[in-house]
């Protein structure tokens, strides 16, 4: 069980060291990482949906819209402390993604896929439309909350340390979720669903509670947002927010824990690499980033870490002088 | 009556366009189950280079001609060196790759020719016919009608293509079952290549005829691309018959909605068809002409 | 006689499982050789390396040209048509156009009229739904298809994959019986079958493999007549 323990201690050090960031880096940098931080828990949550359970959905941003503007009418409104929108947040997502969920049952890859990105397309007109909850096309504006109890800290690492919080929890709860039972029933529905109904998985149960959890996730992310960024508008939640999760999902790894951290890193950094290489088209070097990531890593950053990996400990195991058994034996997945 | 039958035509004068587009994407689903996110900006890319051409001198068919060449020439290329390195990659990966070529296009078509708006001109005249039917007489735009005459004539041309040669016999199994059409000695690759060729050459065609009205610029094709989704979805991305019929729907339904529903106006025409695009998911997900596939376990 | 098919320590992989392990053989021009073996043993997969559908190493000889180089389009130049496991169908194309595109690898255009009558002359039952969408033909019909598309081919040799999986028995006599008059028109067929009854029965030369080897070889009469070989390895 060392390799586990080796794991734990691992990903302690990771933790510490970015405990550590707040006190070393610049207020900009710093909110870059926060933003990081945001993305890596909203693309967790689409990676439940798409990569765990493969129900494509080019739409998450309307639930990373509806997080923030729940949490920005709480605070607006009613005054309720950012603290506590967060987690309401989080419920009325999880339930909207439900029922989001159910309809969604009888659609398959493709006709999901476009039914999700017509919603994507709509978000913004209907954030405009109901402009008496929303403050229309001008969106709300919100103040960056200070730290609590006197602690001395700046706003921006006040909200980096508590984002770092909220994602070490919910990855953590993510992790054994997806790595339990539900996790391989999940896996199952999306591999085979015939054979799964035909084990026991209540197929259409769990398709609509990962729609659920998932959408919990990504509203959670888009409720910090709302703090982090202290403004909210319809233009800020287009289309182009999906594809971008989307972009740091596949990227990132689809069916992965810490593909959502590496995806996030990539959204957030690569479009300033790109504008820093030509300023008069950075786009374009963006695209030549993702399709040269696509050649490179089909599988993600997270497959190539993990195949890379799995080169190393197999290697070990011939050297041992062992028959070469069939690759599949001799790792676990990240 | 009037408004009636102008909506109608000028409705299928850009049902046309859609059609185009519709089919485009539908060609290149059914033979790789990818959906061609960048296949408006590949569009508006060769009308740039029309563009390009008619600002040197050249007569508007020739340039409609090369054009033509060039799109084709630059889909198989497209998909001999962007998109065959991934072939058999996970789809998504192979979306993403379609959203980095959508990107660049856009982002190196912006570069080239800038953002300012350009005219663009029309082959037809500009003066519009007067037809009588039955009590007055009716103006419908001469662009309109041309427009639903190249429109139609391509698809017949692709139409005859696909059912009577037998590179489009081959093309179409290729589609179908490239295991078996591998040991009937047909090269699928290059029949995959070749669809791309002829999907640009559909998209170099609705950009060509949609850049007068909508006046050139990088983000031509960009609603144009929407529309063709909703085309797609009502007649099935499995059939690119329903396709164009969808198109035509799409255009005269827009139109017909915008201009008899009061309170939706050109802003809410968008969601009009992102409405249909739910509508016909929810319904029958699979289109108007579309066949559910069912899979062996 | 000089060998039509000559295969020399043949291995076939799926990824990294190994499927074949040191397959040899050869056919002569003219006959009907047999591969039978149980489930798994490696006679698709066998087919499968002939038309260079899974990787191999070792070699692969036709009338002494090496295919070991080749990708499975250039098969068909070989005159080698390929019948595959499950039929392979154009379910969306007419009974016509199946036949097209069987005839797609030729080297000599033109003809076509000849071909469809010879095909028609060996399956009457597919001139009646020439027109018909292929994905509308009961499964005999389209096991006839298949082999009739491969036909088009006008091969030197004939690789057919499990023509009576699935069928009625009525129909798979049927279609054997067309089998060896497309022999004697000067076919040469290379059949896999799990029916050992049948496929004994119509051909000359039989190979047996099992997990991948080749266990047993000799003419077909004479393992019909050996009882102990029979119920050892065929079962019956």
């Amino acid at each position: 069980m060392t390799s586990r323990l080796a794991r734990h201690a691992g990903l302690l050090a990771v933790v510490a060291l970015a405990c550590m960031l707040p006190f070393v880096l610049s207020n900009f940098r710093l909110f870059q990482f926060t933003q990081v931080y945001i993305y890596a828990i909203a693309i967790l949550g689409l990676n439940m949906l798409t990569g765990y359970n493969g129900q494509f959905s080019l739409g998450h941003g309307a639930f990373y819209a509806v997080g923030a503007y729940v949490s920005a009418i709480m605070m607006d409104r009613w005054h309720v402390p950012y603290g506590w929108t967060i987690p309401v947040a989080g419920v009325i997502c999880l339930v909207v993604g439900f029922l989001f969920g159910l309809p969604a049952l009888r659609l398959e890859g493709l006709y999901l896929a476009l039914a999700t990105f017509s919603l994507a397309l709509a978000v913004p007109q209907i954030l405009k439309y109901f402009e008496h909850w929303t403050g229309g096309s001008q969106g709300i504006v919100l103040s960056k909350p200070k730290a609590p109890l006197g602690l001395p800290l700046s706003p921006d690492q006040w909200l980096y340390f508590l984002t770092l919080a909220v994602l070490v929890i919910l990855f953590w709860l993510g992790a054994n979720l997806l790595r339990g039972r539900v996790g391989r029933a999940i896996v199952a529905i999306r591999d085979n669903h015939i054979s799964a109904e035909a084990m026991g998985i209540n197929s259409a149960l769990y398709k609509s509670l990962v729609f659920g959890v998932s959408a919990a996730y990504t509203g959670v992310a888009g409720a910090l947002s709302a703090s982090v960024i202290a403004f909210v508008a319809p233009d800020s939640f287009n289309v182009f927010l999906s594809i971008t999760l989307l972009i740091g999902s596949v990227i990132g790894g689809l069916a992965s824990i810490s593909g959502a951290i590496f995806g996030a890193f990539f959204i957030q950094f690569v479009p300033n690499w790109a504008q820093d290489i030509s300023k008069a088209a950075p786009w374009a070097i963006f695209g030549v980033f993702l399709i040269v990531f696509m050649y490179v890593m089909p599988f993600g950053i997270a497959g190539a870490v993990g195949r890379i990996w799995i080169r190393m400990t197999r290697s070990r195991v011939l050297q041992a002088g062992r028959d070469p058994a069939p690759a599949h034996h001799a790792h676990t997945t990240t | 009556m009037e408004i009636f039958t102008q909506q109608v035509v000028s409705g299928l004068a850009t049902g046309g366009i859609y059609a185009s587009v519709a089919l485009a994407l539908v060609m290149i689903y059914q033979a790789t189950d990818v959906v061609n996110f960048a296949q408006g900006e590949m569009a508006m890319f060769a009308t740039y280079i029309c563009w390009s051409m008619l600002n040197a001198g050249l007569p508007y068919w020739g340039a409609f001609l090369a054009t033509l060449g060039f799109a084709f020439i630059g889909g198989v290329v497209i998909e001999r060196v962007v998109i065959r390195p991934v072939e058999n990659a996970p789809i998504l990966s192979i979306v993403i790759v379609t959203l980095g070529l959508l990107v660049i296009c856009n982002s190196v078509a912006g570069w080239i020719w800038t953002y300012v708006q350009k005219p663009f001109p029309s082959p037809f005249p500009s003066k519009p016919f007067k037809v009588s039917l039955g009590a007055g007489e009716t103006i419908i735009g001469a662009h309109d009608i041309g427009q639903i005459g190249i429109t139609l004539f391509v698809l017949l041309c692709i139409y005859l293509f696909f059912r009577f040669t037998p590179l489009g016999l081959a093309m179409r199994a290729a589609a179908q079952n490239p295991v078996s059409s591998r040991l009937c000695g047909i090269r699928v690759g290059w029949m995959l290549a070749l669809g791309w060729g002829l999907a640009a050459v559909f998209g170099a065609v609705a950009g060509m005829m949609v850049a007068p009205s909508l006046t050139l610029e990088p983000n031509l094709m960009g609603g144009v691309q929407i529309y063709a989704f909703a085309a797609a979805t009502l007649g099935g991305f499995t059939s690119p018959g329903g396709a164009v019929l969808g198109g035509f729907i799409v255009g005269v339904v827009e139109n017909l909605v915008g201009t008899y529903v009061s309170f939706i106006g050109t802003e809410l025409k968008f969601t009009v068809a992102l409405a249909m695009i739910i509508v016909v998911l929810l319904v029958k997900p699979s289109g108007l002409f579309g066949s559910t596939v069912v899979k062996r376990v | 006689m000089s060998a039509l098919l000559e295969v020399h320590g043949l291995e076939a992989f799926y990824g990294r499982t190994k499927a074949l392990h040191g397959v040899s053989f050869s056919m002569a021009a003219g006959g009907i050789t047999t591969i039978l073996g149980a489930n798994g043993a490696g006679k698709t997969t066998t087919l499968r390396a002939i038309s260079r559908m899974v990787r191999t190493a070792g070699t692969i000889r036709f009338e002494g040209q090496p295919l070991e180089a080749r990708v499975t389009e250039d098969i068909v130049q070989f005159g080698i048509a390929h019948a595959p496991e499950g039929r392979g169908t154009f379910v969306h194309l007419t009974v016509e156009e199946n036949l097209k595109v069987g005839a797609w690898g030729r080297r000599e255009r033109g003809g076509l009229e000849a071909d469809f009558e010879r095909v028609f002359g060996y399956f009457p039952v597919l001139r009646e739904r020439r027109r018909q969408m292929a994905g509308t033909l009961s499964g005999g019909e389209q096991q006839m298809l298949c082999v009739a598309r491969a036909l088009m081919l006008r091969p030197r040799l004939l690789l057919l994959d499990e023509p009576s999986l699935g069928l009625a028995p009525l129909v798979v006599r049927e279609i054997f019986r067309i089998l060896r008059t497309v022999n004697q028109a000067g076919v040469t067929i290379l059949l896999v079958e799990q029916n050992a009854a049948l496929a004994l029965d119509l051909a000359d030369h039989v190979f047996l493999l099992e997990t991948g080897r080749v266990v047993l070889e000799g003419p077909s009469d004479v393992l019909r007549r050996d009882d102990a070989i029979r119920r050892a390895y065929l079962g019956y």
